[in-house]
């Protein structure tokens, strides 16, 4: 190394050489930034903003807390209360915001705020909200006698909660607990789904992961060996379903699989089957994980192929020509060699497999609802903090999955093409 | 975040709101051609302004996601009876005045020609549509079903059920099924006894049940022989019997009907010829014209007051219709108030139990 005596390196204009090379490089980089300006502006625009926007969604709501400042001030004045049987002063302020709500036509909005976290409180809070104005002390014995659902502990804890526009409590909903009488609790049996179908969604988009890539894999290695001629045909094979529409493919699967579909009737006609003993392989799992695997199936293929298309076929001869059988060759020689073709093929298909929901939608009855065909359905009711804690949640899985993914396989092994 | 929902609603909207007065945004699909033929090229001749139909597969989150945005691109939606209410409740919509929409021929005022509850805060009923139950006739030689109670007999009627993936509307129709009075459904299902009732008698055919999820999946069940009998929404079943001449016939025992609504977004670019298409739509004739086109009722009485003829020149509609006197013998209107109360709760319950 230089030490402090060593005479720099110069150039021929008499800059020390470092600064020249680094003024050189700034240029390059400046420029190579330029280049991507577009793209970053692309990708900040409708992908990162768009992502930072829902997760804000997930922990902020104002419906409740813009339109009831008398309650707001009176919870944080009494943070102790006792939500089994509150005081007539949160009553009164109840009722004085109430009152409010209606003259600013701000009822439905606080009222569905609530509703996510205790059913039933859009219909109270309307009614409320229509008799407030008329209302005379004491406050908590004329609402009560109104509708005694006023004196709940749950609606309580829900408009303590919600008397801040930050909140967890879509995240307490999407993990199956529920706001019960002594504040949020592991939630009924009955009624708990999100985590389930968390667990059978990575459930299946594994299964199908390792069919696609048991199903791909002599695909792509015939793509990858046979003469030009035959492997372009084949290669047509592979696209003109990855071309074709989404519900076109969806429907043939249908037509194909279903009970009295074209599968079953051959099977019937050939006499395998009997009449009454037709195969179910469509509106269950089954059928979701078919058509899902032949949908993704391109998306496993295509990488591995451009991986299988460079390995020399001088490794596999000189193994066999030391020695190895068949079954070493393959083992030890050439699947290692198309180890990156697997893991970009297996993320890919796992990713995509992660968020289908039409698919599984059509083909898979009452198994084959995953977690965001939820997702789907909290968008369309309007529950828009709850749909955005739910795919934030379906992201951070994602995202620890992929980071395991990377310290096992290492994502700089990754080879799409 | 609020300009570039803005940006890209402006973008996206820009190309087909350019040139139009009015943009109405509906379902698309037999739906939305019959509102194109009964309200929208009506209303061009008649008033010279140039409007434009636009697809949605479900309107009511599209105008949700504009009026947050700020930038609203439609004028009209057609958004099913809860939507209308919730999204008024929200502040999304624009209110309606009853007094502003035309009177009957005979000068009855709209308030009372129209059915109870047709007409809202913010919405106008367009038509009444229904989710019934229909059977392929080849496949019931002796007795054919009838009633509610008969599509969960599975020993009287073997074979597989069709039924819509949703709490919505099935709750309701099993609770009929199992004998409840339709006054009292609603009633029934606001005790947590209720729902497990209605649990318990959909469990009874849970095994043979083909759950379907899009409207035309329903006729296709029965054309394709998976299902003998399914639960669709009747307009679906008369278009495949009437058009495609399917040996399909509808039960109207346990019905579960609502109105489907027209409504403005809050901030519509044009507000004034909203209001005149809505009331132009709604009026006596427009919802005649609409019964011609789909099998779904008028919300006037005075629509129904001569004999509606379906486009093809011959059939009567009025045996079709939810709202036909003989139809509504025992017939449940949906209850919007209730679903927007426990649309979460109950669907949640619904998946879980459908993944047991």
């Amino acid at each position: 190394m230089t030490t402090a005596t060593t005479e720099l390196l110069k150039t021929a204009d008499g800059r020390p050489l470092r600064e020249a090379l680094a003024a050189a490089q700034a240029r390059s980089k400046r420029k190579a930034f330029w280049l991507v300006f577009p793209l970053l502006i692309f990708v900040l625009l409708t992908f990162l903003i768009p992502i930072g926007y829902m997760l804000k969604r997930s922990v902020e709501h104002d419906g409740f807390s813009k339109s009831s400042p008398t309650l707001t001030a009176w919870f944080q004045a009494n943070s102790d209360f006792d939500h089994m049987n509150p005081p007539e002063a949160a009553f009164a302020a109840l009722v004085t915001d109430l009152a409010q709500m209606q003259a600013t036509k701000n009822t439905g909005m606080a009222g569905t705020r609530i509703n996510y976290t205790v059913p039933g409180t859009i219909s109270l809070f309307k009614k409320g909200a229509r008799e407030a104005g008329d209302m005379q002390p004491p406050f908590k014995a004329a609402l009560l006698t109104l509708d005694h659902a006023w004196g709940a502990p749950e609606l309580w804890y829900a408009m303590e909660a919600a008397a801040s526009k930050w909140t967890t409590d879509f995240y307490q909903v999407a993990t199956d607990r529920k706001l019960t009488e002594t504040g949020w609790q592991r939630g009924d049996d009955k009624q708990r789904i999100y985590l389930y179908l968390f667990f059978k969604t990575f459930l299946v988009s594994g299964i199908i992961t390792v069919i696609c890539m048991l199903l791909a894999f002599p695909v792509a290695h015939l793509l990858a060996v046979l003469p030009m001629s035959k492997s372009s045909l084949l290669m047509i094979l592979v696209l003109l379903p990855f071309w074709t529409s989404l519900l076109v493919r969806t429907t043939a699967w249908i037509a194909l699989l279903q009970e009295q579909g074209i599968v079953n009737d051959a099977l019937v006609w050939m006499g395998v089957l009997s009449d009454e003993g037709r195969l179910s392989m469509m509106y269950n799992m089954t059928g979701t994980i078919i058509a899902m695997t032949h949908v993704l199936l391109p998306f496993m293929i295509l990488p591995l192929y451009s991986v299988m298309r460079v390995i020399p076929p001088s490794y596999a001869r000189a193994a066999r020509s030391l020695g190895a059988t068949s079954w070493t060759t393959f083992r030890r020689i050439y699947l290692p060699q198309t180890l990156p073709g697997i893991a970009a093929g297996s993320l890919l298909v796992f990713i995509l497999a992660v968020g289908y929901y039409i698919t599984p939608a059509l083909v898979g009855g009452a198994e084959g609802q995953l977690i965001s065909n939820l997702i789907s359905f909290h968008m369309s009711k309007s529950n828009w903090s709850l749909a955005a804690a739910l795919a934030a949640m379906l992201l951070a899985a994602i995202l620890v999955l992929y980071w395991i993914y990377d310290r096992l396989v290492g994502i700089d092994r990754l080879k799409l093409g | 975040m609020k300009k570039i929902l803005i940006l890209s609603t402006a973008l996206t909207g820009f190309a087909v709101a350019a040139n139009a007065d009015i943009t109405v945004m509906s379902w698309g699909g037999a739906y939305g051609e019959a509102q194109t033929e009964a309200f929208v090229k009506p209303f061009i001749a008649a008033t010279g302004k140039a409007t434009i139909m636009v697809d949605s597969d479900n309107p009511a989150p599209a105008i949700k996601a504009m009026v947050e945005a700020g930038n609203v691109t439609v004028d009209v939606a057609s958004v099913e009876y809860a939507d209308g209410i919730r999204l008024c409740d929200e502040g999304m919509l624009e209110p309606i005045n009853v007094a502003s929409l035309p009177a009957a021929p005979d000068g009855t005022p709209a308030a009372d020609d129209f059915l109870a509850g047709a007409v809202t805060e913010c919405a106008v009923s367009t038509d009444i549509w229904a989710n019934v139950y229909g059977f392929d006739t080849t496949k019931f030689t002796g007795a054919a079903p009838a009633t509610a109670a008969d599509f969960f007999d599975l020993a009287k009627f073997p074979g597989k059920r069709g039924l819509h993936k949703s709490a919505k509307a099935v709750l309701e129709f099993a609770l009929i099924g199992d004998g409840v009075p339709v006054g009292e459904v609603y009633a029934v299902l606001s005790t947590p006894e209720g729902v497990d009732r209605a649990f318990a008698k959909l469990d009874s055919i849970k095994a043979d049940v083909v759950w379907w999820e899009a409207g035309s999946q329903a006729p296709q069940l029965l054309a394709d022989g998976e299902v003998v009998m399914t639960t669709a929404y009747n307009g679906r079943l008369f278009a495949a019997a009437m058009n495609e001449g399917k040996p399909f016939q509808i039960v109207w025992d346990g019905q579960v009907y609502e109105n489907e609504m027209f409504v403005v977004p809050k901030g519509a670019p044009n507000m004034a010829d909203a209001m005149e298409f809505i009331a132009f739509a709604t009026s006596t004739e427009g919802l005649r014209a609409s019964a011609q086109q789909i099998s779904y009722g008028p919300a006037r009485k005075s629509s129904m007051a001569e004999e509606i003829i379906y486009k093809d020149g011959k059939t009567v509609m009025a045996p079709h219709l939810p709202t036909a006197p003989e139809n509504l013998t025992n017939a449940l209107l949906s209850s919007a108030d209730f679903w927007v109360d426990h649309d979460a709760e109950l669907n949640e319950r619904f998946q879980a139990w459908l993944a047991q």
